[in-house]
């Protein structure tokens, strides 16, 4: 093969991708789309993963630049090497998809998700919760005699081990808004 | 310059700016005001069809048969939904086309109005993109994007969804320009891969071009930059479905049609290569037959506007994305700088051992007895059609196999097929479409009865436009191709494959006011074809085959390239049970 250049978020370099594509290993990615912020692009985006049926592990959306009209959707997803570069060329030919990113192979990345705990219970349950909830940094944004909610943020593994501590504590309910995701450096 | 005009209007406007003749529609109570100003106007000729996806199909046909995008305008709900088969079918075979729908008004929309369907949400996955317009001052800016997204990089449908008060309520008109639009298909492919490909062409000993529907809808310059390459480097050519006239099947270097109803000599070709070009084609399942022992010993390179394509199904080793036209130009250019080199004696060698498998013939047939083989009433079909400026449209099934195996196209465009959708009832509308666009030339729709019935309804379209579209029907009175795959795969049993209860053709063509041939004798096919040719106006012609002839070469399903099925030999064990699964 030639020595391709793979620009650094070029939506269009799957085909160049270098790296042998045959295993059948599935690996964990996080993509990064800048979309038009225009009704129904979500669905676009989701419908495609929903119609050539790829995962979703975990998906946010928000407007990132007003004036631009763009919106940024996070989406952590899981295939073959195959099928990632499919997904990320199949994103790409959406038309109200700027850019595609795919974080896990351009280079070092942040993820960080933010969740809340409902935890309930008393005496020393309710003790170690909140000294558990110190240990992760976590805050306290409501509580009761009986109850906390606590909020954390964190990569979502650290999310996923808070969640698995608070367990047997008397987690009452679990809301995560998925992960955001950025490149590092400039 | 702007003007200030009503949603309405702005649509004529916008389309006749885009250098609209020709629309396919059907009208509703959410179009009612686009139908009133095409009704005040001469520039754009509206074909009122007999149902929307009839209109849908026809733009295609004008598209494909033109090169230029197809316009279809139907209302909302029913007529939208209506829309959806030929949106699908558009979208697998990259045809560009405009469907206009009509919606409610915008007050009323998500209240269940009478009419009402969320044609954006449904129509999503259906096409390239598509746009529900709220507002007037939008509007023609929308319709001019529209065209611009439909007609370049990888071609499709695109849907704009109009409601009735922006129909009626007026804005300022934004003529058409140069788009400003983000989507910038990468046209030139990237030149390191480009030599890269140069270099295996002058080294291969074995090798093949396989080309698709990317040369064509690349343009004719696409199929003559390919004509060209085919002509220098002396190398052989085959072709999907999609591609058949970008090489000239009576050229010498012709191998025919590839696949599961492909040639001997084609498949052989692509199973014992060791250079495979892949032109504008996409791996496509009736193409590759099993994936794991597709091509095994190959080097393989693949030319595409769309990046998706590459790698979706098979992997490559010289990726080169970009538009065909384009990327054959520079590709010729660097061969030719670098001195025109190819391995001439392994070529020579290669062509020994494709002369044979060709000997093979593999599309013979013998015309014996009183009953009429499909193969024949094609043949002589041929033989008697090919010195007019012709067209042929198909429906989907065994006359479809039959037609691409046993007619020649000389010519890119002249061959409209619906080939990654496999649409029954695509071919009558389809031949409506190529007869508008090219009124003098003779159009032929090879069809089957089960096939042409979806779609009978055009009749009406084609007396009332005075199209004299030729619908030869070979009528076996059976779903060929399913009654072939249960005589295959499942026991003989013929579960619903038996077209009973037909009608007389005849009658039903004089119903209509068009003409009716029946032909059940050999000895009058020729005779009778004639006729058709000769008559100035519709014709249905009722060619009665041989009822169970099955369509071969075959490569069953599952098996690879070199383990095709040639005829009428004992086809029992040749699907083992992972084969049955697939379709």
């Amino acid at each position: 093969m030639s020595p391709l250049k793979i620009k650094k978020g070029a939506n269009s370099h799957s085909a160049y991708n270098l790296r042998p594509n045959f295993s059948d290993v599935e690996e964990r990615h996080t993509l990064a789309l800048l979309v038009e912020n225009e009704p129904g692009v979500l669905a676009r985006v989701i419908g495609l993963f929903a119609g050539r049926g790829y995962n979703i592990d975990s998906l946010t959306v928000a407007e990132v630049d007003h004036i631009g009209h763009l919106s940024r959707i996070t989406i952590v997803t899981r295939g073959t090497p195959q099928v990632i570069e499919q997904i990320k060329a199949q994103v790409g030919r959406i038309i109200s998809v700027r850019d595609v990113h795919d974080l896990t192979v351009e280079g070092a990345s942040v993820e960080r998700e933010l969740a809340m705990f409902k935890v309930t219970g008393t005496g020393d349950k309710r003790v170690e919760a909140l000294r558990l909830a110190d240990i992760f940094r976590a805050n306290v944004v409501d509580s009761t005699l009986s109850s906390f909610v606590f909020e954390i943020t964190g990569a979502p593994e650290k999310i996923d081990a808070f969640a698995e501590l608070m367990r047997p504590l008397g987690l009452a309910d679990v809301a995560r808004t998925g992960v955001a995701a950025l490149s590092r450096g400039e | 310059m702007t003007r200030q005009m009503t949603g309405a209007k702005m649509i004529v406007q916008a389309l006749i700016d885009q250098g609209v003749d020709t629309v396919f529609g059907y009208p509703g109570g959410a179009v009612l005001p686009i139908y009133d100003e095409i009704f005040q106007q001469n520039s754009i000729k509206h074909v009122l069809v007999r149902h929307e996806q009839g209109a849908v199909h026809a733009a295609e046909g004008y598209a494909r048969s033109t090169g230029k995008p197809g316009v279809a305008l139907v209302t909302s709900g029913p007529g939208a939904t209506n829309a959806v088969t030929g949106l699908t079918d558009a979208l697998m075979d990259s045809i560009p086309i405009i469907v206009l729908t009509g919606q409610v008004p915008t007050f009323m929309i998500g209240s269940d109005a009478f009419q009402e369907a969320d044609t954006v949400g449904i129509t999503r996955p259906c096409t390239k993109h598509n746009w529900l317009v709220k507002e007037t001052d939008k509007l023609s800016g929308v319709i001019h994007e529209a065209f611009h997204i439909a007609t370049s990089g990888r071609p499709g449908p695109v849907l704009v969804d109009i409601p009735k008060d922006v129909q009626f309520a007026k804005g300022e008109y934004t003529p058409k320009a140069p788009s400003k639009s983000h989507y910038k298909p990468q046209l030139k492919g990237d030149m390191d891969a480009i030599v890269e490909l140069v270099e295996a062409i002058e080294k291969a000993k074995r090798p093949v071009f396989y080309t698709g529907g990317g040369v064509i809808n690349s343009g004719p310059a696409a199929s003559q930059l390919l004509r060209e390459l085919v002509g220098a480097t002396g190398f052989p050519i085959t072709s999907t479905l999609m591609g058949l006239g970008c090489y000239p099947a009576s050229g010498d270097k012709w191998l025919g049609m590839l696949g599961m109803h492909g040639t001997y000599e084609a498949n052989m070709a692509m199973h014992g290569c060791d250079l495979m070009i892949n032109i504008g084609a996409r791996f496509d399942d009736r193409i590759t037959g099993v994936v794991d022992k597709f091509s095994p010993n190959s080097k393989k390179a693949h030319i595409d506007i769309d990046p998706s394509s590459i790698n979706k199904v098979i992997r490559v080793d010289i990726p080169i994305m970009g538009d065909v036209g384009h990327v054959l130009e520079d590709l010729l250019k660097v061969w030719k700088s670098r001195g025109r080199k190819t391995n001439t004696a392994s070529v020579a060698k290669w062509w020994k051992q494709l002369e044979e498998w060709r000997a093979v013939n593999c599309l013979k047939f013998e015309q014996k007895g009183k009953v009429i083989k499909p193969q024949y009433a094609l043949t002589r079909l041929e033989e008697l059609t090919k010195k007019y400026d012709r067209y042929i449209t198909t429906e989907v099934g065994q006359h479809q196999m039959w037609a691409a195996q046993y007619l020649g196209f000389e010519d890119p465009n002249r061959w409209m097929t619906s080939g990654g959708l496999g649409t029954m009832g695509y071919g009558f509308p389809a031949s409506i479409g190529v007869q508008m666009a090219h009124p003098d030339a003779l159009v032929i729709n090879v069809a089957g009865e089960a096939s042409w019935l979806m779609n009978m309804q055009e009749l009406g379209t084609a007396m009332q436009y005075k199209l004299p579209v030729k619908q030869f029907i070979l009528n076996n009175e059976r779903l060929g191709m399913v009654r072939q795959w249960q005589e295959l795969l499942h026991g003989e049993r013929y579960s619903s494959s038996w077209s009973e209860s037909l009608p007389d053709f005849v009658k039903l063509a004089e119903a209509f006011g068009a003409k009716g041939i029946l032909c059940s004798d050999p000895d009058d096919l020729d005779d009778a074809i004639m006729e058709m040719i000769t008559y100035d106006g519709p014709v249905l012609f009722d060619c009665l085959v041989e009822k169970h002839e099955n369509c071969f070469p075959m490569i069953p399903s599952g098996k690879a390239h070199n383990e095709m099925i040639m005829g009428e030999v004992d086809t029992s064990t040749a699907i083992d049970a992972a084969g049955k699964l697939l379709v």
